[in-house]
């Protein structure tokens, strides 16, 4: 009898034991969205692993194929953060990266999941890498007030893009094709091209000043492109931010409009800009 | 075993575990009771070429292909564009040419239980049952689609019957995103309509169960009899799962959770070169879509086409018509609603249809002669309701019942259920391998359809059905 009940709780606390051994620890908490990985999971094996892989590692069978390797889960290494460089990202840095994806990348936008089903696969994604386990995201940085938009700003901005040697990559046009750009390589040892800030008014993590702010200011990990934070002040952040508006030729922002009804930025916006279309007549540089 | 063979890791299933779990699945569907419930192969979309341009497994875009999931729903409303500016051809390897074709080696039994033959006296016309089943072969589509330069896409797709004789069941261009807006997307020449449930990615194939009963659906005009063995069906030819050939706006949100179209249509049912009248029809459609938790996405949805047709050509030659020179046009149309619902791996998809016909059109009478006596415009009411259990991206269950039910005869004296249609079908599809660069299913399906009153002497109910399983594969 005694030995029959000894069994029974023997059975029921190893059940309990590997109920909690096959539970991935792992969650995603994204405003009311709490996601799941076994929900994740099975997602995963629906959309991604053809570029990401079996084991979230970047090498599904797709890779060879990609120029811009897919991100290695396992690694634990992300651009797009709100965070300090060297950090893990949040859960909503990761839940927009999804939903915005990756320009000039073969990353597409997931906004067509729903929330829920993004929320579930940033869970699945944390399982990858024991680095989740073992440390917590970082403290998302702080960004200030946007300042007004002046003159002055974007002059400033424009000193510091000489001062912190932004050109060597970026080139002074802004087009990513600085004297550096040829010899920079990834964290995977893959060529890759610093941002050419003429071709269209999105970046690889998001579009708005907001989010210009961050890139710089957190850098992106994996990448060459470092993080400026401990190197300048927050107004002059949003003095850089409001310059390299302006070397978006092809979008029409307020501080592109400002910096070209200047004549010194009219001239510069002129000799920057392409006529034509690159593949018709009529090229002009 | 089923479980344990579905469990391994996916993609890994070894052929011999797809044949064992492909004929256990199959005598189990044979097996099964629900089975025995009563199904033209007609062309259909699923596009390796797009798998193999982004490396993406069919699994993104198609919730089991042909039928798309939300996200291949929002690439093809991009205009095939993911929209990371890598779409244009400039970004793919030269050699890179957008081209799948697709083809079904198949066994099928087709059956008709009462089909006009001839009597045993000569000259007399009996009913008989007639059977048939063997190893065939469907149509083959060649699709090469894509985008020509950003923002602007393609379809070109030759299709043949099961002879080798080609037609061309979808030729257009687009214009995508016009204005930076995604509300502006102009399609121009021959395309599938904007149908939320498109006929061109349904999961089924026979004979009988390979399109939609309602989309192709119009009154019988009057019953058989043993004078005049066959039973009256209206001339004119439309099918709301035809494609047609015309322009089309269609806008989109960002996230295509809001869809809207309008589409202009040369009044031809898709058939090239004029050959029926001046007159053009419109179609469209509005849906939304929202979230219920962790459900999945739900949508609904309504489309209406309004058209008209000629009744007697304007010109003859030798007594027959001059091709184009239709006039006397009669109107017709047909309209609905629709639900998707998703409940995590169940979806259902639901929808309402009606239709009207001008009395003309339902009697065949040409619009310059006077009405037969007592003709009336006939109407319609159809439903469909299809459920799809999606085990995993490898292993999809497919359910489907339709009905049509006339609510006014083009004749009083017409029974008040001749023409009405039931239809059931089901079937599952296995795909043993998925990847981006070609697409394989073990595909099983039964399907039956009954119209009451159709037999072409008796007046009795007309019965068909389709078995078949096969090969489906595309690269």
């Amino acid at each position: 009898m005694h030995a029959r009940k000894a069994n029974r709780l023997a059975f029921f606390a190893g059940a309990i034991l590997a109920l909690a051994i096959s539970s991935p620890a792992q969650e995603s908490h994204i405003g009311k969205w709490d996601g799941h990985p076994n929900a994740g999971r099975q997602l995963f094996f629906r959309y991604c692993w053809g570029c990401h892989g079996f084991i979230g590692d970047g090498n599904g069978e797709n890779a060879p194929y990609l120029n811009i390797l897919p991100r290695n889960f396992v690694a634990a290494t992300y651009k797009c953060r709100s965070t300090p460089t060297g950090t893990l990202p949040t859960d909503e840095d990761l839940f927009n990266s999804i939903t915005r994806g990756f320009l000039t990348t073969y990353m597409p936008s997931w906004i067509t999941l729903t929330h829920q089903q993004r929320a579930d696969l940033i869970a699945f994604i944390k399982t990858f890498s024991p680095r989740w386990a073992k440390e917590k995201p970082g403290e998302p940085i702080k960004v200030p007030e946007e300042p007004a938009l002046t003159l002055d700003s974007i002059k400033h901005g424009r000193e510091l893009f000489q001062k912190l040697e932004c050109w060597k990559c970026h080139g002074q046009a802004g087009r990513g094709d600085g004297p550096s750009a040829a010899t920079l390589t990834d964290s995977n040892d893959q060529p890759i091209r610093p941002y050419n800030f003429a071709a269209g008014k999105r970046f690889k993590c998001g579009e708005t000043n907001h989010d210009l702010y961050k890139i710089f200011m957190t850098g992106l990990d994996g990448t060459p492109m470092p993080s400026f934070g401990d190197v300048i002040k927050p107004e002059e952040a949003w003095d850089l931010v409001h310059y390299l508006r302006t070397l978006q030729i092809t979008h029409n922002s307020p501080e592109l409009t400002l910096w070209k009804s200047t004549k010194e930025g009219a001239e510069i916006v002129k000799a920057a800009t392409i006529t034509g279309t690159p593949t018709g007549s009529g090229i002009k540089q | 075993m089923l479980r344990g063979v579905l469990a391994l890791p996916k993609h890994r299933v070894s052929v011999l575990a797809s044949l064992a779990l492909y004929g256990s699945v199959f005598l189990s569907i044979l097996l099964c009771p629900a089975s025995a419930l009563p199904t033209p192969i007609g062309n259909v979309y699923a596009i390796p070429a797009f798998a193999r341009k982004y490396g993406m497994p069919c699994s993104s875009c198609h919730e089991a292909w042909p039928k798309l999931s939300p996200f291949g729903q929002q690439f093809k409303d991009n205009g095939y564009q993911m929209g990371n500016e890598r779409d244009a051809p400039i970004y793919q390897h030269p050699a890179y040419w957008p081209v799948t074709f697709r083809i079904t080696p198949e066994w099928h039994r087709e059956s008709t239980n009462r089909v006009a033959v001839d009597g045993a006296t000569p000259g007399s016309t009996v009913e008989a049952q007639i059977n048939t089943s063997g190893f065939d072969w469907s149509g083959l589509d060649f699709h090469t689609a894509g985008t020509l330069a950003k923002n602007i896409s393609f379809y070109v797709l030759p299709s043949s019957d099961n002879t080798g004789a080609f037609h061309f069941e979808a030729v257009w261009g687009r214009l995508d995103n016009l204005a930076g807006t995604s509300w502006l997307n102009i399609k121009f020449g021959k395309f599938e309509l904007d149908n939320l449930q498109s006929e061109k990615r349904i999961l089924t194939l026979s004979n009988t169960g390979g399109s939609y009963q309602n989309y192709h659906f119009q009154p019988l005009v009057s019953p058989g009899s043993a004078t005049s063995p066959q039973v009256s069906e209206t001339l004119y030819t439309f099918g709301i799962g035809d494609n047609q050939v015309g322009a089309e706006w269609m806008g989109h949100s960002k996230d295509d959770r809001t869809r809207v179209s309008a589409a202009l249509l040369s009044a031809d049912d898709g058939e090239p070169g004029l050959p029926a009248g001046r007159g053009y029809d419109g179609f469209f459609t509005a849906s939304r879509a929202f979230e219920i938790g962790s459900l999945g996405l739900q949508r609904v949805g309504a489309f209406a086409y309004l058209g008209e047709t000629p009744t007697f050509p304007q010109f003859t030659q030798g007594g027959v018509g001059v091709a184009g020179t239709g006039i006397g046009n009669k109107g017709f149309y047909r309209d609905g609603l629709i639900g998707m619902w998703y409940v995590k791996k169940l979806d259902v998809t639901t929808m309402f249809f009606h239709g009207w016909d001008s009395a003309f059109l339902g009697s065949n009478t040409a619009a310059n002669t006077p009405l037969p006596a007592g003709a009336q415009a006939p109407t319609w009411n159809g439903g469909l309701i299809e459920t799809h259990y999606n085990y995993n991206p490898q292993l999809i269950l497919i359910n489907r019942y339709e009905l049509i039910r006339m609510s006014r005869q083009v004749f009083a004296s017409n029974p008040g259920n001749f023409g009405d249609i039931d239809a059931v079908t089901g079937g599952f599809r296995y795909y043993p391998f998925i990847s981006s660069r070609a697409g394989f299913a073990f595909h099983t399906e039964y399907s039956i359809r009954r119209q009451r009153g159709a037999a072409p002497i008796t007046g009795r109910d007309l019965t068909s059905s389709s078995f078949l399983f096969g090969f489906d594969f595309a690269y």
